[in-house]
Parts: structure tokens; sequence; C-alpha cells
């Protein structure tokens, strides 16, 4: 419940739409409550009273009411879409927002999928809470109470002849609503469990081919088919009892008023009409019972998804510009330095990534990190345009620490092309052009040229203005990455970072990418975190990580010769040491 | 009676409690209705008599509903008329039995329904299930997990939708009405004509507010994918965002379809959610006709109050019905538009599936010859041309060349999860295409670069390859593959269990694994796909030693990267192009100074000086 007020302030923009539609939903509720009211006047005043004009009047009473109650009921509609709809609106806006301001911390620990559910099923579901509470969510208490109080005021005695049932009624809600949560919970399990059998069996059709288990799958799906099939069943025979019960309630109720209210009539405390408009108001206070057990679970959806929403709003950015922070100078120098960094990655367990990294690259280097898996070069990269703040220590762009910039005046003059490639619907031309909007024709032919990417493009069906499909699936994974080179290096930044971005390119484009670099990098930096020697070996430094410890840094000739680490990963990927001394001949 | 139907038929509910607004209920056409439906019968098929009794109840219930409303208007005429009580126990007590039996037979067509929709469903589940086992690889390509799981899930579920609950209301609601209107005619002429009046008002309006539900829905769900496709664009590529500062374009693009998503949305329910008001309205305004002219009739000594009571009653049951028979529609429309889509997969041929088990691995020597080979994805780009090379048996084969040169494919045609376009792969001098596909696999081990393990511990994970195995024999297993050491530091060892796609192994012990069940199956023949460019090069070396105990003994095809690999093959075959361009031992290679010089030499620029 503190979830949903938390939400409240969403609606405040809104709050005189609300209440207006609340408003007019409490005089559809309250005209429509007249009308069997005016039926027993009819019935008592003008049938049995023989009065034919009293029936006139009643009629064209009505019939104004009714008129006037759609009209209201049209306005009450409109008015609780809109603040619905709006509602729904920002609440997206607001987690898409906040989504956008967070650092890469706050990313590690949320999946895109859960993202989209955030965004797309519980603000609806939120939404939904609202939109039913100014309509039906209001409409079927008011409309029960309201009928209660109309049947007590229309004959006390069989108001209290019935009371017992009604007494029942809630009884058999608060039962089945209570149940009903829990129930449609482990079927959700069981069907999370055939999806998943489902799902794997379809990302994983090459072994399973290959093994030729199609058997053992059909007999593995069987079982959580089976499974839940039957809890389904279970599920839809709860819900088809629930109905019948209820209306069993009503209509046990409405008996008893027939026979109690026939034995009054006869006896004269009650007159026809009343027993009719009596009947009425049963059906009509009774008829809401099942809407009521249905918005326990809409109060119960919305308050579980409340609690995701405000998970995220709750987030606070892990990096932030200081208040006071400078920009970068746009005439920096690009050094870059790591002074006793020391980090680990929020909420984890684990001992330091980072542990005590001293570390100078001068302006117009070309350094390579290279290592094992884990090592910790990717996260050191990613230290320099402060996508993370480290735990101890200072990283330094021209002997400014990043954490005194401004975060967006860093990101300008770095470039960085992730490990993973993500390209983004549009045209190779607009991916290309994704960091500088503005770059002419020219400058992305030769940002392409230098990626070694100009020549597939032309051979793509419409070259540079081939769309690019969703996550890149009509391009390899080697194209993809020297997209992804082209697109860094179109914003011409001062320092080029590299995360093991040709890793899908064959070693020959990759060779011709490096020495097309070489030429551009003048005077520019370049970090590049790599697993092939190949990768490393024109660079001017190369480092070699271990458990977040440089171990080793020099030139490729002086760790050949001095790391036992470096040559271990050398004969590792290219041969043993005597294989490597054939070459050198 | 009608209670369960008006909860259920109320569009606030309806509209949205399946699925999301995100994507709303779908409305879309079967586009061979009558087919679909015949599709789907024989599915219900062996519950013949069960769904006669649905039938049945669901008369009893409908009957009950029409006959209670009788009984209430008798009682209040016999009481205002006789003055006397002496019937009314016995109407009382006759109206109660005919409202639990009424009751009563709606619970039980519930469950029986319950059984027999499930039932139903289950088996086509398991049907599309078994059907999919048996597509070619060629269908998995060229759909993605998504697609494919959508026609398990959301079209079986649309399917579900419709039987369990819509079949039941559409017969109940299409009595109730017809039972309404004939009972209003027969019992009072006079009255009915109220019906006359407002009737075709109400049809009139919903079907109006139905059509432009529709309309509008079509919009909303235009605007919603925009929408989706650029929250997922955004969230996915976050990182990238960040790091080109594009936050700024990407949420002004997120604005502008947010606000689309709310004029189409906010256009779409004024109109959906006016179906509820508005049929309350029309009910009011039926009640408020038998009133006025039951009234006016009463007085001419036409009508009996009793009767007006009865129609008033009518009247109240007669919107729900109706309420609920607007939203049916799009329900089973969007059922038979799902149950065409699960068809269609049904009715994609399956490649051969059935073995004669005449071939023993035992027996096979293991001699690969591929002849004049010639294949491509598409009819117009070969990716293969004229590919011949013989493999000797026991003997390493490894294929190296540029990205794209068709490797995998060559992997993929052995395997036969392609056949070849001309020319023929034949093992030990017989065509690949007379042994069964069956057969064939299971002569094959191959250990893809991509390595799938499903969600099981790794003691399965390994089995896998051969089921009747022992633990005893998978941890031998393992031990072979270099993987028992990591695998016993795990938390429960054997029993880890691992998660959705294997997130806490690394690669290189994802590898392993693969590894270790390919030596359990004990192929007669290997093929292996070896590049993972993102293990570090340390644990590459440890997989290697696995790979060579692997290869022993066994003819292996290895799309090679790594340099021992190529070193120790008996045969380097060098593709470009779908060619093979040199073909012979590294060290003869490399003495060509050619292609393969000039590959191996890129490894090494910068050294050589």
């Amino acid at each position: 419940m503190k979830h949903l007020i938390k939400l409240l302030p969403f609606l405040k923009p809104y709050w005189k739409k609300s209440l207006l539609s609340l408003l007019l939903l409490v005089v559809v509720v309250l005209l429509d409550l007249t009308i069997p009211r005016l039926v027993q006047r009819i019935i008592d005043q003008g049938i049995l009273a023989n009065d034919l004009s009293e029936v006139y009047r009643t009629f064209f009473l009505m019939l104004g009411i009714s008129a006037l109650d759609t009209l209201f009921a049209i306005g009450n509609n409109n008015t609780s879409v809109q603040v619905g709809e709006s509602l729904a609106r920002d609440l997206r806006e607001a987690l898409f927002v906040k989504m956008q301001s967070f650092s890469f911390g706050n990313l590690d620990r949320l999946q895109t999928g859960q993202w989209m559910v955030r965004l797309a099923s519980d603000t609806s579901v939120v939404q939904r809470l609202v939109q039913i509470t100014l309509r039906i969510g209001t409409r079927a208490p008011l409309i029960m109470l309201g009928s209660v109080i109309l049947m007590y005021r229309t004959s006390r005695s069989l108001a209290i002849l019935i009371s017992p049932l009604m007494l029942v009624a809630i009884v058999l809600i608060v039962f089945f609503a209570s149940r009903m949560g829990p129930l449609f919970l482990t079927l959700q399990q069981k069907l999370d469990r055939l999806n998943t059998v489902l799902q794997e069996n379809i990302a994983g059709v090459r072994v399973v081919k290959a093994f030729v288990r199609a058997e053992h799958e059909a007999k593995r799906f069987a079982v959580t088919n089976e499974d839940y099939t039957e809890r389904n069943i279970r599920v839809m025979q709860f819900l088809s009892t629930m109905g019948p019960s209820l209306s069993a309630c009503l209509n046990a109720a409405i008996v008893v008023v027939i026979w109690g209210g026939g034995v009054q009539t006869v006896g004269g405390q009650v007159t026809p009409g009343q027993l009719v408009a009596f009947i009425n108001y049963l059906q009509t206070a009774m008829g809401p019972l099942l809407i009521m057990v249905n918005l326990a679970n809409v109060w119960a959806a919305a308050m579980a998804s409340a609690e995701r929403v405000n998970e995220i709003l709750d987030q606070q950015p892990e990096v932030l510009d200081e208040p006071q922070a400078k920009p970068l100078p746009a005439e920096a120098q690009p050094r870059i330095s790591f002074r006793g960094v020391r980090f680990r990655y929020n909420g984890s367990n684990d001992g330091m990534v980072l542990d005590g990294i001293d570390l100078d690259i001068e302006a117009g280097q070309t350094v390579a990190i290279l290592g094992a898996t884990g090592a910790g070069k990717t996260t050191l990269l990613h230290l320099i345009p402060r996508f993370y703040d480290v735990c101890e220590g200072s990283v330094r762009i021209d002997g400014y620490d990043v954490r005194e910039l401004q975060q967006d005046s860093l990101l300008k003059q770095i470039a960085i092309v992730p490990q993973e490639t993500i390209l983004f619907s549009g045209t190779v031309r607009e991916n290309i052009r994704y960091g500088r909007p503005q770059a002419s024709d020219e400058e992305v032919v030769m940002a392409a040229k230098i990626a070694q990417a100009h020549d597939f493009i032309l051979e793509l069906p419409q070259g540079y203005d081939t769309h690019v499909e969703e996550r890149g699936v009509n391009l390899s994974g080697g194209q993809k990455q020297r997209l992804a080179i082209a697109r860094a290096l179109l914003t011409r930044p001062s320092i080029l970072l590299l995360d093991d971005s040709t890793s899908s390119v064959d070693v020959e484009t990759e060779a011709k990418i490096q020495s097309g670099l070489r030429q551009w990098l003048k005077n520019r930096t370049c970090v590049m975190v790599a697993q092939r020697i190949s990768t490393v070996l024109g660079a001017d430094k190369i480092v070699v990580l271990e458990q977040g410890k440089i171990v080793a840094e020099g030139s490729h000739r002086e760790l050949l010769q001095n790391s036992p680490v470096y040559q271990e990963i050398y004969a590792s990927q290219l041969g043993d040491a005597q294989e490597v001394e054939i070459q050198h001949v | 009676m009608s209670e369960r139907r008006s909860a259920q038929a109320n569009p606030d509910f309806r509209l949205r409690m399946s699925r999301g607004p995100m994507a709303v209920s779908r409305i879309e056409k079967a586009r061979h209705p009558r087919h679909a439906i015949r599709r789907l019968l024989p599915y219900f098929g062996g519950h013949g008599w069960l769904l006669m009794g649905v039938v049945l109840l669901v008369l009893i219930y409908t009957l009950c509903g029409l006959t209670a409303p009788i009984l209430i208007g008798k009682t209040i005429d016999e009481v205002i008329q006789t003055r006397s009580l002496h019937n009314l126990p016995r109407w009382a007590l006759l109206m109660l039995g005919v409202f639990l039996v009424g009751n009563l037979a709606e619970a039980a067509s519930g469950w029986l329904m319950a059984a027999i929709s499930q039932r139903a469903l289950q088996k086509l589940r398991r049907d599309l299930f078994e059907h999919l086992q048996t597509l070619p690889i060629s269908f998995f390509d060229s759909h993605t997990v998504g697609e494919v799981m959508s026609r398990l899930t959301n079209d079986v579920d649309a399917i579900n939708q419709a039987v369990s609950q819509n079949l039941v209301s559409l017969l109940a609601s299409t009595l109730s009405l017809g039972g309404i209107l004939i009972a209003m005619f027969v019992l009072n002429l006079w009255l009915a004509l109220a019906a006359v009046v407002v009737v075709p008002l109400m049809f009139w309006f919903t079907d109006f507010i139905a059509r432009y539900t529709r309309k509008g829905f079509r919009e909303l769900q235009s605007s919603l994918g925009k929408l989706n496709g650029v929250m997922e664009e955004a969230i996915s590529g976050l990182r990238v965002v960040k790091a080109f500062r594009r936050n700024e374009s990407v949420l002004q693009n997120f604005r502008q379809e947010n606000q689309a998503v709310y004029r189409a949305a906010v256009a779409a329910n004024s109109y959906a959610l006016l179906l509820m008001p508005l049929t309350n309205q029309l009910g009011n305004l039926f009640v408020i006709a038998i009133a006025g002219l039951g009234g006016w009739l009463a007085l001419h000594q036409l009508v009996s109050v009793g009767m007006i009571a009865t129609f008033i009653s009518y009247a109240r049951n007669f919107i729900n019905p109706l309420r609920q028979l607007a939203n049916l529609y799009n329900a089973i429309q969007a059922a038979l538009a799902g149950a065409e889509r699960v068809f269609e997969v049904i009715d994609i041929p399956s490649e051969e599936t059935q073995s004669n088990g005449n071939l023993r691995v035992s027996e096979v020597r293991g001699e690969v010859t591929f002849r004049n080979v010639s294949f491509g994805y598409h009819p117009q780009k070969r990716v293969i041309k004229n590919f011949s090379l013989e493999a000797k048996a026991g003997q390493t084969i490894a294929l190296v060349g540029p990205t794209g040169a068709g490797k995998t494919t060559l992997v993929n045609l052995l395997s036969r999860f392609y056949e070849v376009d001309e020319g023929c792969i034949c093992l030990d001098g017989r065509d690949l295409r007379q042994i069964p596909k069956p057969e064939l696999r299971r002569l094959l081990g191959i250990v893809l670069q991509d390595t799938f393990l499903f969600s099981t511990t790794v003691m399965e994970n390994i089995r896998y390859g051969r089921l009747d195995a022992s633990d005893d024999e998978v941890i031998q297993a393992a031990i072979l593959a270099e993987a028992d050491p990591f695998i016993r530091r795990l938390p429960h060892g054997y029993q880890t269990l691992l998660s959705e796609r294997a997130s806490n192994l690394s690669q290189g012990q994802r590898q392993m694994i693969a590894i270790a069940r390919a030596i359990l199956a004990d192929p007669a023949i290997l093929i292996l796909d070896e590049a993972t460019s993102s293990v570090d090069t340390r644990t590459e070396a440890r997989i290697q030693k696995a790979l060579l105990r692997l290869m022993q003994g066994r003819t292996s095809f290895v799309i090679a990267h790594r340099l021992r690999t190529i070193r120790d093959a008996d045969v380097v075959v060098v593709i470009r192009d779908g060619e093979i361009v040199e073909m012979g031992k590294h060290q003869e290679l490399l003495s060509r100074q050619g292609f393969y010089h000039h590959l191996y030499l890129s490894q090494f620029k910068g050294e050589a000086i």
C-alpha cells in the first residue's frame, strides 16, 4: 500500500479531473438508484391506485433521469480514461528518464527484459487500478452500499430477514479473494517452467538435433505440460465454482424476500411495488459481488507493480556530476594516469576487481591491456570515461581527476568501442553517424575506410543506405564490430578506447584496421583491451593484468624477454617458444 | 445467475486482464476461419459425450434463468390477487429449486469445460512441440526463438482464452438472449413491444462501439509497436547511448512516441470502455420502457403487476449477455487467427526422423568424401562451390579461412542440417542421403562455438551426450575434458544447477562441459567449431588439450583458429569464398608462400621485421 501512496504525486496534475470523474460517478450511481424507487411508484401510486397520469409523470421523469444519467456516465468514462492514460504516460516517462540517468553500475544490476516489463506492464497495471478506481472500482461498492441503504428504507423487516445471507456472501467473497492470489501464483510458476523447457529446446535446437534427443525432449515437455494443464484445470474449476456460489447466495436471498415479502404484503405491511423495488435493489446490491473479488486482484497486482516501479524510481545514479564540476578544457592533453586505483563492483562480494593500479599513459600513446578473462581489463577501460567511480585512488586526465569534471565534457573527448557491439535500427550511415550526427558523408566514408568497413558496406544491397535490422542480424559479428569502430572514429575523440573490438574480425582484416588506425591515431591516445597477441603487437606499451594487478608492463620485445606470464600467453596463442624462435629467424 | 458473466463481460476487466496494454488484445482475423475450426475440432473429439454434457448443462441453466423471473411474477400476482398465503411456500420452494439447479448446472458445466478445454490444449501443445522437434534446422535459422515461442505461448493462449471461457459464454449468451426474447413474446405480446423499441437500439449501439473499438485498437497497436521499439532499443543500447551522449535525442524520440500512444489510447479506450456504462444505461432504458408501458397496460387490464416484475427481471438479465457477445467477437477472432498460425507450423513438412538402426558406430571406419559439392542458402547465392575433399579414417582436417568463407556451412552439410544442392558427401563410400538423419547424427559428435547448456544440473548436461551413462561415466568424461576440477569447485559440484544460458559459468567452462558431453557420446566422427574469442588464451590451452584427446583415433573436422590445431592437423584445408584455395600440411603450405602464408603472417605482422 505504501508503494501506491508513494506514486500518488503522479496523480497530482490530474487531481481536478480525477475528482470531477468521481463526482460524475457518484451522480451516476445516485441516479441509477432512483430507478427501482420510481418503478415502485408506478406500481403503487399508478397501477394499484388506478392513476394513469401518475404513470405518465413517473415514466417521463425516469426518461429524463436516464438521459441525464447517460450524459454523466459518458463524462465519467472520458475523464477516467484521460486520467488513467495520462498517468500511464507520465509513469512511463518517469521510468524512462530515470533509466537514462543511470550509470553503468546501476545498469549492471538490471536486465533489458526486466526494464521492458517495468516500463510496459507495471505502469499499465498501476494505470488499470486508477482507471478502475475511477469507474467500476468505486461504482460497485457505492452501488452496493446505496442499494443496501435503500433496501432498509424500502422495508426494514425484509432487509433484516436477508441479512444472514448477505453475511454469507461477504464471507464467500473474502474466502475466494484470499485464495485466488496464491492459486494464480502457482499457475504462473508452472507456466514459467513450461516456457523455460520450450525456450531451451528452441534455442538449443542444434544440440538437440546433433544428439538426436527429440524423444527425450518430448518427454521432458510432456511432464511440464501435464503439470501446467492439471494446475490450469484446478484454477478454472475454482473460478467456475466462485460465480455460481455467489449467485446461489443472491438467489436464496430473492426466495427469502419473495416468501417473507409475500407474507408481509398479504399482511399489508409491504406494498407490491415495494416488493418489486426491493427485489430490484437486491439484484443491484449483489450483482457487483464478483467484481469485488476481482478488485482484490487488481489492487494486489497494482501494489506489486508499484513496488517494482518505486524500486527503480528510488535508485540514485551511482555516478553524478559534482555541483562544482568543471568542464574538461577542449585543449586538454589526452594524458591518462591511474594512481593507486582500487575498484570493486557495487554489491559484489568478490574481492577487488582492480587492486592498486598505477599506470601512466602519455598523450599520443597506444597502450594495450592484456590478461585473462576476469583480470579487470574492461573495468580498467571503463574507469577512464568515469562509467564507474573508483573506490580508492584516482583516475586523471591531463591532471584533472575525472570525478571533478562534468561527465558530458569528458565523454565529448572520449570514444569507446564496446566489447559487445550494439547497433541501432536505421541505415548503416546513420549508425556510423551516431556519435556525431552532423558529420558529412565524406567523413562517414573516411571513418568506414579506416575501420575496413567501406568495402563490405558497398557490397550491401543499398550500400550506406542499407537498413540495419534489429540488433544487426543482417550483419556478421565482424562487420558489426567494424561499424562500431567507424562510429567511434567519426566522433574525432582525443582518446579512443577499444574493448576487444576486433575479436570477431579475421586476423587479416584486423591487421589492415590496425595499420589504418596507426595513421589516424597520431596525436590521439588509444587504450585497447585485447585477447590476441596479434592485436597488441603494435602498441607502444603493453600492460599485462592479472587478478586486478599489473604484473608486467613494457613493449612486446621487453615483455617477451622479461615476463614469464607474457611468454606463457604468447606460447598459448602462437605455439611454443621454439616456434617463436623459428619465426624470428 | 448472470452475475458470473456480468463480471467477465465487464470491459474494465476484460480488455486488459490477460495482457498488459503494451500488448492490447490483438484484433486480427483468421484468413480461413472455417478451416481453422475444422482443424481444431478433432482436439475436442475424444470428449464428444462430455461436450454434449456441457451443452446440456448450459441449456439447463439458461432455462432455469428464464424460468425464475416467471416464478417471481406469478408469486407476486398470486399474493396480490388472492391475498392468500396458501400457495406461497410451494412457489418459493419451487423457485429455490429452480435457482439451485441452475447454479449447480452452471458450476458443473464450468468444471467439465475446464477439463475438456485444458486437455485439448495440452494435446495441441504436445503436437506442436513434437512437430517442432522434427522440423529442419533451416526453419529455426529463419525464425527467431521469440517467433517460435510465440506460437506455443501467445497463440495457444489465445485459443485457450476462447475455448475455456468464451465458448461456453457464447452458447449461454446466445441462448439467454434468444430465450428472453421468445419468453417475452410468448408471455405478453403487448409488453414485448418495449423490447421491439429498445433491443434493436442495443444491438446497434454495441455494434457501433465494437466497430470503433476495433479501429481504435488497431491504431493503438501500431503506436505501441513503435514505442516498444524505441524503448527496447534505448534500453538494450543504453550504454552506447550514454557513451555517445545521445540521451537528449533518445528522450525526445521517446516523448514523441509516448505521447502518440497516449493519444491513441485515449481515443481507443474512450470508445472501448464506453460499452459498459452505455449498456448499463440501455439496460435502465429497457426497465423504464417496461415500467412505463407496463403501467399503461396494467391500467387497461392488459398486464398484471407480476408480469411487469417478470419483464423487469428479464430486462436486467438482458444486458449482460449482450455485452458479452460484443467482447466475444474479438476473442474468438484472435483465437482463430492464433489457431491458424499454430497449424501453419504443424503443416511444415518434417525432416525424416525414423531410423532403421542398421548402422553401428563400431562398424564405421570414418572415411568422409566431399565430391563436387555445391550449396547455397539462397538459390541465387552459392556459398560452397564445387567442393571436393577426402578425409581418411582417423585423420584430422583443419578448415581455415577468413570469416564468411563457408567453413560453418560445410559443417551444416556434413551433419545434414542442410542438404547439398549438387554433388554428394559420402561416409565409407555411402552417400549420406542414404543414411537416416538420426543414424548419421548419432555417428557425429558436434561441439559448436556457441555452447548451449540446459538449465539443469551439470551432471545432466553432460549426460545429454548419452542418456544411459552412469554417474561414473559422466565424471570420467568430465575428467577427460579437463572439466572435473572446476566442476568440483562449484557450490554443489556435479549437482550444481546451471542458470538459464548458464550465466554462472564462464564461456570456457561452458565449452569444456560441451566437450565432456561429446566425449560421453563417443562419436565416430568429430566436428568442432573451436573459436571462442571470449576465452582467454590460457583457458584455451586447457580446452585444446581436452580437444586433442577427443580427436584421437576419430576422423575430425575442425574449424581451426588455434595454431596448435592447425599444426597438428593431418590436412589443412584453406577455404576462401566457398572454394578450396590450398590444401596440405601446415609447413608445406607455409613454404608455398600463398594465401595461407599470407593469413598466417598477418598474425605476426610487426614481429617478422
